[in-house]
């Protein structure tokens, strides 16, 4: 047996203002393409400027601590971080332009079309970006002529993307009677698998003493958690994006599978990549976790009501590294591993009893032996205006209240434990990314420092959106300090 | 109050959901006619 420990985390934003039309509940209720957009959603979309400069955009790729946003004056959107950088400690925000331009790099079909004038555009900035190269930019090829682009849009065979009010290219149907792969589905797909390569990208390139040492031929093993279902009609969920990412991340001896469990699919990684080092299968495994563009703009239609701006306007992906003890990474600990049992119940104690107090107890600790909980991390002010509610709270006081029923804490001591404990949510409602994996690379480097001895991250999924079965599930997993 | 009447029970992933609604008001006499948890993250 091999002990298992996170080498590092990566995570990553994506600022698709153009691609959030193409969300689920946009694209249902916006007019459809080419259709002009309404004035009040055209001017409520954010500017790359204002995404950058927006406090939990900045928490999120690692320049502002969680904890530090609560000491902010809110709301947030109205308070941008003057001097704020796109670079950050564990990630980046970047431009819609250049994603764009990385969807092409991701397909191998053809069936995005880019115009020739956008892609001499965005060329020289795709070869020079860290991110992207001259491989980067050679398969950009040389485009196709715009007019061959708007004939397909406007003859209703290709979805259009966007850059402001250009149609700068389209996605082409993978096949005429397949509805596993009309253009909408492989943007989605696209856009997934181009997010988690460059979160991978992010996390296998970064300068030391950042980076995790860990060189791309040397990951053996990938597990995609994300939220996309590659397929055809014969198997619609036939899967394997890990493969397809490790590809584009140049991870030639790898191989690898994808996790599905809605939102709670990062943690089940976390853990089967653990058990896959532990048990000598794969010595360096990476967990991605790419972009859900059928989450953008879920909630644009309170937040046009409230005046607020669109805020789901990034995808996220997270990258993390999961290897052999190497002497100086924080343990994952395979003896305190929560699981929501079928048979657990659904109400909020038997959850997190499963999740929180049962492994807790297997190894003789109780819930005030954790330095931090990461759980649902969504950023409240993408929730409140759609009467939702703030989800990452929520969340810790029912956790601080199983600590009062259990004794370990006063009943005066509840705040007190989510402040101390807690985080404030700062992830963008991409499902998967915000369920407590954004801490990772926050507590990687705590955890190595020393000032968090045990970080426990729990996620949840909502199953029952499948209409397979009325269970939600739930997992944990305890990081601890060496 | 439920006795002998017939209830919808939806509920909230990051709230109560559904299935421990239905519980309660199935000890409290009530038919669940359906029982659904919706998520809003």
């Amino acid at each position: 047996m091999f002990q298992p420990v996170l080498k590092g985390a990566a995570c990553l934003l994506v600022h698709t203002p153009g691609l959030v039309r193409h969300g689920s509940k946009p694209s249902r209720e916006l007019p459809p393409p080419p259709a002009p957009l309404p004035a009040a959603y055209r001017q409520a979309l954010r500017g790359y400027a204002t995404a950058v400069a927006y406090p939990p955009n900045q928490t999120f790729i690692g320049n502002l601590a969680p904890e530090a946003l609560w000491q902010l004056p809110q709301p947030w959107w109205r308070h941008p971080l003057e001097g704020a950088a796109a670079e950050g400690r564990y990630g980046a925000i970047l431009p819609e332009a250049l994603f764009l331009g990385w969807l092409k790099v991701a397909d191998a079909f053809d069936l995005v079309q880019l115009s020739e004038e956008f892609v001499a555009e965005i060329r020289p900035a795709l070869a020079a970006h860290w991110l992207g190269g001259a491989d980067d930019a050679a398969r950009l090829g040389r485009g196709v002529a715009a007019g061959e682009v708007l004939a397909r849009v406007q003859a209703g065979r290709g979805l259009p993307l966007y850059l402001g009010d250009r149609v700068v290219g389209c996605v082409l149907p993978g096949h005429e009677h397949d509805a596993a792969l009309t253009p909408p589905v492989l943007l989605e797909n696209l856009a997934t698998k181009a997010s988690a390569a460059l979160a991978l990208r992010h996390l296998l390139r970064r300068p030391a003493p950042a980076a995790p040492r860990v060189e791309a031929g040397a990951l053996t093993y990938l597990l995609s958690c994300s939220e996309e279902a590659v397929g055809d009609r014969y198997n619609r969920g036939g899967g394997n994006l890990a493969k397809a990412i490790g590809e584009m991340a140049g991870c030639s001896n790898a191989s690898g599978a994808d996790v599905k469990a809605f939102c709670c699919a990062p943690l089940h990684a976390l853990v089967i990549a653990g058990s896959l080092v532990a048990a000598g299968v794969a010595e360096e495994v990476a967990v991605v976790g790419g972009g859900c563009v059928a989450k953008l703009g879920m909630k644009f239609q309170s937040h046009l009501a409230t005046q607020t701006p669109l805020l789901e306007d990034c995808l996220g992906a997270v990258a993390a590294l999961v290897g052999r003890d190497d002497g100086v990474s924080p343990r994952l600990r395979l003896d305190a591993v929560g699981r929501h049992r079928i048979g657990a119940g659904s109400s909020q104690q038997a959850i997190l009893e499963a999740l929180v107090v049962e492994p807790l107890e297997r190894i003789g600790r109780r819930l005030v032996d954790v330095d931090k909980y990461a759980t649902e991390l969504q950023n409240a002010e993408i929730t409140l205006p759609a009467g939702r509610g703030d989800v990452a709270r929520q969340n810790y006081r029912l956790l601080a209240a199983l600590a009062v029923r259990r004794g370990e804490l006063a009943p005066a001591e509840l705040d007190a434990f989510v402040q101390a404990r807690g985080l404030p949510g700062y992830a963008p409602t991409q499902g998967h990314i915000p369920s407590a994996i954004p801490y990772l690379p926050w507590a990687h480097e705590a955890l190595r420092a020393g000032t968090l001895r045990r970080a426990m991250f729990l996620g949840k999924g909502s199953l029952f959106l499948g209409r397979m079965t009325n269970l939600a599930d739930g997992a944990s997993l305890l990081i601890e300090a060496r | 109050m439920f006795r002998g009447k017939r209830v919808i029970a939806l509920g909230d992933r990051d709230g109560i959901q559904g299935p421990a609604i239905a519980a309660c008001l199935q000890t409290a006499g009530a038919e669940v006619a359906f029982v659904s948890t919706e998520c809003f993250v």
